[in-house]
């Protein structure tokens, strides 16, 4: 009972709440099923003098009612689903303190069926105590623990052999089990900071070195989770800011998100990934007032940026110089939770940081599961097993090697909806572009400079949004007029006239608009591909929408907002839509209702209210040329008609 | 918790994480505001999340038997914090399972009214200021916590959330819970309004040596026996006790598992 935390006069509490300057650890206590994970957590928490009054009293007259002996599992096992099959369902946490640290104790079920649940529970952890019953040694689960441990970054771990009153205390069956499980966990690269024999029933080892395990000189447990370290620092690795959010509640366009590693300030020159722009930071948001100071892991915070860039949620912002790397594949080693095993081929949804993307798992290269001593290995990953896949990306994004950086070198994996499994980057092939699986395309046989020699521009998706007449349409045809008068290859694709073949399926739900705008991106961008300049004029009213039009064109896409006033669109009113939807008979109509969502950044806005046709026209081809799709000789050339 | 930053910033900053992600993917986001220190202290936070701003609405299910002072603090913070204010009322009692006893029973009446507002709105999120710290049920609870139809929680079938990534696809028709105070204790709500100055209902401050730790309806909550009349006050007593927070609240002492039930037919 030496570890109760001492009494701390009431001033010490006042500057320090609730010991919040003392160091907080999670410790996660895992092991397989049966082998008294709860029974333990409830003897600490009698042990360091951590029981609600009246607590202890309760479980056990609620014992005698049923008539059953009184377990210090109880303590735990609060709901009625665990007393009824006596076995922890679900993770529960329960706080106590030791002479010099905050504890949060996470007791992870056993039981194979919950392994979900152990792994929330242990993926929240500094450190581990991995639980083994003396007279069954280590079993197929304490093996499946041990590596789960290891995926998932937990560093310190902890071992304990309990019931040894099962095995009359025997120094030599402990030693026995001590050299098993410290070979395992060593393969694992994760040495065990102890091994400790104990009774949690009876109590020896938890707080006490008793008589009965006199031949053991090594820490108790409560001694033991006192020497495991706080999460490790992250704020000297790179810089990493992933993007949660873009706000724009006011005149300012504040991006949103956590500094998972690194730190930032003021006035530092970064990079977005994974496309590559630079800024610097202007400012460094805050209520109720900005923060002082540089910001650094750990903090949730809001920076506007010194010029107008597009970001978007899943960008990570880093130093230039540090930044992570851009990819389309992925290595990972990963554990599997779903039902359903992994298969190369799947097709999967992927989040890394905030990011997410559809992908597809091109190779599966290892599949074990790690409860068995001798691996046999497999063409897919099993429920609850382990294995090294290669993923090919929907979408570029940034992320480290997990050795490189934990934060940014970890990854789920969804179906369906729910998470179905999660693991560490091995390492990113930078650059390389996505290998959709059974699917060959084939290449064209002209290269793009042969193209872009005879046009004298690069592909390009010129992309035109804004209300309905807004003058679009009218711009789309005065430009690619012009850009063929020149020698180009334009290509106009109108919202409307698509509908009537390829997008003829489709009708206005969101979703239907959604895929409306995806497919006219994916037509634009391969004809950008190809050296043509396509024209897309459409509403498309959602950002998000012509966000994802933006990553499906990448760097050949150049935005451009015709913010012709509302008033003066429906006074035009070219096709009688207008007059409809105010006459209630035509519905979903963009531009009567509050959907149009204005760009926040585009590569030019345009009113047509102020200026001809023609003037529109050139804006958008010196805009062509300024961001280096049309070539510039054209302009001199241009000039001296 | 990393250098520079003592316990009530590291909170912070993942409670604000949180209210972001939730704010990121769910469509119809709500607030559950019920007036305590907890809420309080959430509304405070989104605003720290959102610069300034509650960018959705803060719904008070008021079962019409709250305190008066509790009806004060309502009317004013909603104006001054410039909250999107909706107020629902709650069934008549005879609507609720009559099997329950009285106190869970009247605490199932406000399940019934949170299903109704649930209805009217469509809400896809309700974002709920529960801590892992208060009761046994809720320490199991997920940060992303799925509701079935009828508002259910399956807590036997919760899927698995590690590394801040969260589950918040709910089925069609279903709702998420999103608890951005999970890893909060009492003593922390208290040192952090304390920190940040918020305002709170004074029935909390101790006055002739009763308060009350945690405010529910005027009928089934009771105060209890302390001199704590400053937060400074409530932090002394905090740390030397061994009294639950909700011993006052007499739902949960009814029978064992009485809590449970009302968690698992979608009490908060």
């Amino acid at each position: 009972m030496n570890m109760i935390a001492p009494t701390i006069a009431p001033n010490t509490i006042l500057a320090t709440p609730n010991g919040t300057t003392r160091p907080q650890v999670r410790i996660v206590i895992v092991g397989h099923v049966d082998h008294g994970k709860s029974t333990l957590v409830g003897r600490l928490l009698h042990e360091t003098g951590s029981l609600p009054d009246g607590k202890l009293e309760m479980l056990k007259a609620v014992s005698a009612r049923r008539g059953m002996p009184f377990e210090w599992s109880f303590l735990l096992d609060a709901l009625q689903t665990e007393r009824d099959q006596g076995i922890t369902i679900d993770t529960t946490q329960i706080r106590f303190r030791t002479r010099s640290r905050d504890v949060v104790l996470i007791d992870a079920p056993g039981h194979a069926e919950f392994l979900r649940n152990m792994i929330t529970g242990a993926a929240q952890a500094d450190g581990a105590v991995l639980i083994i019953d003396a007279l069954e040694g280590v079993r197929d689960q304490t093996r499946r623990h041990g590596y789960l441990l290891h995926l998932l970054g937990v560093k310190q771990v902890a071992v304990v052999v309990n019931k040894m009153d099962r095995v009359d205390f025997s120094a030599e069956r402990f030693g026995a089990i001590r050299d098993e499980i410290t070979a395992h966990l060593t393969g694992l690269g994760l040495a065990p900071t102890a091994v400790i024999p104990i009774s949690a029933r009876d109590g020896d080892g938890v707080a006490d070195r008793t008589a009965k395990i006199a031949w053991y000189k090594g820490p108790t447990v409560v001694e033991a989770l006192d020497a495991l370290l706080p999460a490790r620092p992250l704020d000297e690795l790179a810089l990493r800011l992933p993007v949660q959010a873009i706000y724009k509640f006011d005149d300012r366009r504040i991006v949103a998100g956590r500094i998972e590693s690194g730190s930032l300030a003021a006035g530092d020159e970064i990079v977005i990934m994974p496309a590559g722009k630079i800024a610097k930071i202007r400012s460094i948001e805050g209520w109720p007032a900005r923060p002082a100071g540089a910001q650094s892991a750990g903090r949730s915070v809001g920076i506007t940026l010194d010029r107008e860039l597009f970001v978007e949620r899943g960008d990570v912002i880093a130093h230039v110089g540090s930044a992570p790397r851009d990819t389309r594949r992925i290595r990972a080693r990963i554990f599997w939770l779903h039902e359903t095993p992994l298969a190369a081929g799947a097709s999967i949804l992927l989040r890394l940081g905030n990011k997410e993307t559809r992908a597809v798992v091109v190779a599966i290269e290892k599949a074990v599961d790690p409860g068995e001593l001798a691996s046999a290995e497999a063409k897919a990953i099993a429920r609850n097993h382990v294995g090294e896949i290669d993923i090919s990306l929907a979408q570029p994004l940034a992320a480290d090697p997990y050795v490189d950086n934990p934060r940014t070198g970890r990854l789920v994996i969804e179906v369906q909806g729910r998470i179905a499994g999660g693991g560490l980057v091995l390492s990113v092939d930078a650059g390389q572009r996505a290998v959709p699986v059974d699917i060959v395309p084939v290449e064209s046989a002209l290269r793009p400079d042969e193209r872009s020699a005879r046009y004298r521009h690069n592909g390009a998706v010129v992309w035109l949004t804004g209300l309905p007449g807004s003058g679009k349409s009218t711009l789309a045809r005065a430009l690619e007029r012009k850009l063929f008068g020149d020698g180009g290859s334009p290509i106009l694709l109108d919202g409307d006239t698509l509908r009537a073949g390829l997008n003829g399926d489709l009708g206005f739900s969101p979703q239907d608009r959604t895929e409306n705008i995806r497919r006219l991106a994916e037509v634009a961008a391969h004809l950008a591909r190809n050296g043509h300049v396509a024209i897309v004029a459409a509403v498309s009213p959602s950002r998000e929408d012509r966000a994802a039009a933006r990553r499906i064109a990448d760097s050949a896409f150049r935005e451009v907002y015709v913010a012709t006033p509302a008033d003066v669109c429906e006074s035009r009113d070219p096709k009688g839509h207008y007059a409809k939807a105010r006459a209630g008979v035509l519905h979903g109509f963009t531009g009567i209702g509050n959907d149009y969502q204005p760009p926040e950044s585009v590569e030019l806005t345009i009113d047509t209210s102020s200026r001809t046709v023609s003037e529109a026209a050139g804006e958008i081809e010196r805009m062509l040329i300024s961001t280096g799709i049309l070539f510039d000789e054209l302009t001199d050339v241009a000039a001296n008609i | 918790m990393q250098p520079g930053m003592d316990h009530l910033d590291a909170l912070e900053a993942q409670s604000i994480y949180i209210f972001r992600e939730a704010f990121a993917r769910l469509k119809k986001l709500a607030l559950l505001w019920s007036l305590g220190k907890d809420s309080n202290v959430m509304i405070w936070l989104a605003r720290k999340a959102f610069f300034g701003r509650v960018p959705f609405p803060a719904l008070h299910v008021d079962t019409e038997k709250k305190f008066p002072e509790m009806y004060a603090f309502r009317e004013r913070y909603s104006k001054e914090w410039n909250l999107d204010l909706k107020v629902d009322y709650c069934p008549p009692i005879d609507a609720v399972d009559p099997t329950l006893p009285p106190a869970a029973r009247s605490a199932a009446r406000k399940t019934e009214g949170l299903k109704l507002a649930l209805n009217k709105y469509g809400f896809d999120g309700l974002i709920a200021g529960i801590r892992r710290d208060e009761e046994a049920t809720r320490a199991k609870e997920r940060v992303f916590s799925p509701r079935g139809l009828e508002g259910g929680w399956d807590v036997r079938d919760q899927p698995p959330e590690f590394w801040d990534q969260f589950n918040a696809s709910p089925p069609p028709g279903a709702h998420l819970r999103i608890h951005p105070i999970l890893h909060w204790t009492e003593a922390d709500i208290w040192a952090y309004t304390k920190r940040e100055n918020i305002p709170i209902i004074p029935l909390y401050l101790a006055k002739n040596g009763k308060r009350y730790r945690s405010l529910g309806d005027a009928d089934i909550t009771f105060p209890v026996a302390s001199t704590a009349s400053t937060i400074d006050e409530i932090l002394i007593e905090l740390e030397g006790s061994k009294i639950p927070e909700r011993a006052g609240r007499a739902l949960d002492h009814e029978t064992e598992d009485a809590f449970e039930r009302l968690r698992v037919a979608g009490y908060l």
